[in-house]
């Protein structure tokens, strides 16, 4: 007979395929690691490409490991219900690694451009993308905070590289504070749904939460909680009305830093969002929902409007994208879930790529963002100015780009079911055609003005931006010319949250 | 031989596409360039004769069908066809895309590259409107010619080409945006995104929702797509901007083929899916058309700018169409289609020939010439010889769509075809006053004296429009016989509906 102490020593040692489980996030931080101990010891000046190189070796490593995870064998809780691997979790840490990627090849040229000593930059890369990734397979709220605060501290940092700037210190120190007071409304929310539900695990609180699933009503506390809660991820997403620190954040880091924070945490923050309000049948969710997806894409859109740095303007269309998202995780699961991981992928491939672009642009000391500098880059630079056109037609919606089926699949999503958003819906269609006119505006500076005398010629492309550039491309354009495959492996997750 | 009538709407479709994306490799030669865009234009003009040469004329339906699944959510096809409607709009966009290249040969120094992949992917664009048969697909090649028709324009363009450029984007797109939430609702009702499907599921009254306010909405959603493409009056006034500033390619193409796109839809889609709703609201569609054909007119004939004169002109013939259409008659909607391929014949040939005179002398407005026959005879003459066609002279072709949709007119309703019949007139009135202040009498403006007249390069262009403007003057039934069991088929829904009310 075996005795309880036993089978307590048992249960205290993980199981080896729990480390499988969290593959990507031991690469990473292994990679990472490494690169903290090189760079010391290495010459500054040939550090730059020795670290990047080992950064985007880390990085490609992280979405193999994701890649080998991905089959059903391994699926499951591990680490006692701390982390959970399954489609949905796939899923996010494959896009995690892929944009990890993308930024880290088009960060290549930039760093040498913009004279930013590497060093911990492709560390720090890596470190947040760890935070990341465990954010979307996290089960437990406690290493939820945990996972957050890994990306948030990285992003933090890394806003503020361009140390001789000073909008970037601002935008770092902005980002910082604002960032930690939103952090503590969650860790808040998170105190109060344990004090409703007795656990911070999503299962258990599942479980306790179960029980009025579908009455409407729930614990006092527990609508509190997710409302808390909802703060704190809203504000990592820049959803409205908790985005005013991302037009000036976005403004002053680096542009690739800025592709990079658009994106990937966004995705894994959405990942903790739809965990929590579908898998954690968390009450009140539709109605802030409701309010917030309104009032990103209005507020986002009419912004943007009129914005004359690009880089604003695009922080603003983010906050808009936002919204959008959003509308998904106010519709039924069965379509809300996959519509939503839909987009996030989409959007990912679309900004990185963007990003990168203006990053390229922007010559030393981001110098030119405006949208008087974008004059004549049709002539000058047709490639890239080409290139940037199919993302911003992309962010638009136009069919066949990612951004297309994006929108079309959040907004069908919501109109399922027994009680339409129609609401909602209207509000999104009139604000992508608001949205429509801005991202013209900028294609119209670059074909139809003339560039201005003394323009600095446009760098030729570096080769690993061109990889960047290609790859994002070929991701925004096969979502919408194919977007079955995706939307399908989207879908396995419907019935593992719900 | 089975393969190519298998596959040949989509070789002809993206041909020139395949074409442009080839040229992106080029290197920047200009001369080359020119050749090679004029080779896959002809190209694809050749392959496109495949399609009257093996059209089966005793059929109704859709031919050269095409089929397969693309993407399965939403459930979108690759679904092609074409029938007799159709067939001659494709063939008028591969016969046109040459001459548009080879008018363009000199008046294009600056960025000629992207200049013709532009003018190629336009080709491609508007050949799959025509062609699609999926509402999806449809929707997909009605935008997708917007941007590098917009780009032409504001590119390369005159003066205040980024003013035109926006404006016909923003018009064009806003009201797009009305029919691709009546596609979507259709889609949500019926699962298919497939025209012959949604076109059945309406008719038989599958879609129990399609009752109360909701089929005018739709119906209403695709109208205004179609109007603001057209344009019809109120919705015109995208259209003189956009032709005064573009390059004398993209008026071609715009006059020629791209307002075709507003007429095309509502024969394809207003009288296809909504009969009921189309015979009741035509009243005031054709009070628009009617006013849209004299309005047009007028404003013609006061215009100083020969470009400006042109492009309301197209108003007016535009104004035509719409009035075949929605008179419900056979020989109306005949009469409508020919118009839509007369009128993109001999307005394409006057665009060409306001473009010639342009190189010349930069300038379209009319007092700046005057007595040109001199200089130019033959240029003259080829003028003369497309203005009568336009204006409607029997033996050419302006006069048959105009005398078939007139009398299609005169069935429905008498003083349709009376106040239109006045159209025709005002069109004599401002053509042939163009034409004789610009080259009859003494040369007025001595820079006029040395004007060199047509080379051999613009005379080939220009033979081509004259030829066909004769042809189906003289000829008509080549056109009209496919035409003719396309219209009828269209009509079937209409003729029920009218026993119906007989029978009442």
């Amino acid at each position: 007979m075996m005795t309880t102490a036993a089978i307590q020593t048992m249960q205290a040692l993980p199981q080896s395929v729990d480390y499988i489980r969290i593959l990507p996030e031991i690469v990473l931080s292994i990679f990472g690691m490494i690169i903290m101990l090189l760079d010391p010891v290495m010459d500054q000046r040939r550090s730059q490409r020795t670290l990047g190189g080992i950064a985007l070796l880390g990085a490609i490593a992280g979405l193999a490991a994701t890649l080998y995870q991905a089959q059903p064998r391994f699926w499951g809780l591990g680490f006692f219900e701390m982390v959970k691997l399954d489609a949905f979790s796939v899923f996010f840490h494959f896009v995690v690694t892929a944009v990890t990627i993308l930024v880290i090849l088009s960060s290549y040229e930039y760093m040498e451009v913009q004279r930013i000593r590497a060093g911990e930059y492709y560390a720090l890369i890596l470190f947040g993308s760890v935070g990341m990734a465990l954010m979307s397979s996290a089960m437990e709220l406690v290493l939820i905070f945990i996972a957050l605060e890994i990306s948030s501290i990285s992003t933090y940092i890394l806003a503020g590289f361009r140390r001789q700037s000073a909008i970037s210190s601002e935008s770092s120190v902005k980002y910082f504070l604002l960032g930690s007071f939103a952090t503590a409304f969650f860790l808040y929310g998170v105190a109060l749904m344990f004090g409703a539900t007795g656990s911070t695990s999503i299962v258990r609180i599942s479980a306790a939460l179960g029980e009025y699933a579908g009455t409407g009503h729930g614990p006092l506390l527990a609508y509190l909680g997710v409302a808390l809660m909802f703060v704190g991820l809203g504000f990592k997403v820049a959803a409205a009305p908790f985005h005013v620190w991302t037009p000036d954040v976005y403004e002053g880091a680096p542009s690739p830093v800025v592709g990079f924070m658009s994106t990937a945490p966004k995705a894994a923050v959405f990942a903790v969002l739809l965990r929590i309000i579908f898998e954690a049948h968390a009450p009140g969710g539709p109605w802030l929902i409701w309010v917030a997806a309104a009032l990103s894409m209005t507020i986002g859109n009419v912004a943007a409007l009129v914005q004359d740095n690009v880089k604003r303007l695009l922080a603003y269309s983010s906050i808009a994208h936002a919204g959008y998202l959003l509308i998904a995780f106010a519709s039924l699961p069965a379509n809300g879930i996959p519509a939503a991981m839909f987009y996030t992928a989409s959007y990912a491939a679309m900004n990185v790529g963007a990003f990168a672009v203006i990053g390229h642009f922007a010559g030393a000391g981001e110098r030119f963002v405006t949208l008087e500098d974008y004059a004549g880059l049709g002539k000058r630079s047709p490639v890239l100015a080409a290139i940037l056109t199919i993302f911003l037609l992309s962010l638009i919606g136009i069919p066949i780009t990612g951004g297309f089926f994006a929108k079309f699949y959040v907004f069908s999503a919501a109109l399922q079911g027994s009680h339409p958003l129609v609401g909602l819906v209207i509000i999104g269609v009139l604000n992508s055609a608001v949205a429509a006119y801005y991202y013209l505006r900028i294609i119209v500076v670059m074909y139809m003005r003339e560039p201005r005398e003394e323009e600095a010629p446009v760098a030729p492309i570096s080769t690993g931006l061109g990889f960047a550039l290609g790859l994002s491309l070929a991701a925004t354009i096969f979502l919408g010319v194919y977007p079955n495959p995706v939307l399908k492996y989207a879908a396995l997750s419907v019935g593992l949250l719900h | 031989m089975n393969w190519l009538d298998n596959n040949i709407l989509t070789l002809v479709t993206f041909a020139p596409a395949v074409g442009g994306l080839l040229l992106l490799f080029f290197p920047r030669r200009d001369r080359d360039i020119r050749v090679f865009a004029l080779v896959i234009s002809l190209l694809t003009f050749v392959l496109s004769l495949h399609l009257p040469a093996h059209f089966n004329r005793g059929l109704a339906g859709f031919q050269f069908d095409k089929d397969v699944s693309w993407i399965s959510t939403p459930n979108i096809h690759y679904h092609m066809g074409m029938d007799g409607v159709s067939l001659w709009l494709v063939v008028l966009t591969t016969f046109l895309t040459p001459l548009c290249v080879l008018i363009s040969w000199n008046s294009i120094h600056d960025r000629v590259k992207e200049f013709f992949i532009l003018l190629l992917v336009l080709e491609t664009s508007l050949i799959g409107v025509f062609v699609s048969l999926d509402l999806f697909l449809f929707y997909f090649f009605w935008e997708a010619t917007l941007i590098p028709m917009a780009l032409l324009i504001g590119v390369y363009g005159h003066g205040r080409r980024v003013y035109a450029a926006v404006k016909f984007f923003l018009y064009t797109m806003i009201a797009s945006v009305f029919m691709l939430a009546a596609i979507l609702w259709l889609y949500a009702k019926t699962g298919s995104f497939d025209f012959v499907v949604v076109q059945n599921a309406i008719h038989s009254g599958g879609i129990p929702e399609f009752s109360g306010r909701v089929p005018l909405m739709l119906f209403l959603g695709f109208f205004i797509a179609f109007a603001v493409k057209v344009p019809l009056f109120p919705f015109h006034t995208w259209l003189p901007d956009a032709h005064v500033e573009a390059p004398t390619a993209g008026s071609v193409l715009l006059a020629g083929v791209l307002l075709k796109m507003g007429t095309y839809g509502m024969l394809r889609f207003n009288l296809g899916l909504f009969p009921v709703q189309s015979r009741v609201n035509a009243s005031w569609i054709v009070v628009l058309a009617l006013i849209g054909i004299v309005y047009g007119a007028l404003v013609a004939m006061v215009q100083p700018n020969m470009k400006k004169l042109i492009a309301y002109s197209s108003i007016s013939h535009l104004g035509f169409v719409v009035l075949g259409i929605f008179s419900f008659t056979q020989a109306g909607l005949n009469g409508a289609m020919f118009i839509m391929l007369a009128h993109g014949i001999s307005t394409g040939g006057l665009f060409m020939l306001a473009g010639i005179i342009y190189e010349r002398r930069h300038t379209y407005e009319i007092s700046e010439f005057g007595g040109l026959a001199t200089p130019m005879p033959k240029y003259a003459t080829f003028f003369l010889f497309i203005v009568l066609a336009s204006v409607g002279l029997p033996l050419l072709n302006g006069f048959v769509g105009e005398f078939l949709a007139l009398s299609g007119a005169f069935q429905a309703k008498m003083w349709w075809g009376v106040v239109g019949a006045t159209g025709v007139i005002w069109s004599a009135c401002y053509l042939l006053w163009m034409y004789q202040r610009v080259f009859f009498g003494t040369v007025k403006h001595s820079e006029n004296n040395s004007l060199p007249d047509l080379q051999l390069r613009e005379r080939v262009a220009l033979w081509p429009t004259a030829i066909m403007a004769l042809a189906m003057g003289v000829a008509p039934l080549l056109w009209l016989n496919t035409i003719d069991p396309a219209v009828h088929n269209v009509l079937v829904p209409f003729t029920q509906f009218a026993s119906k009310m007989v029978g009442q």
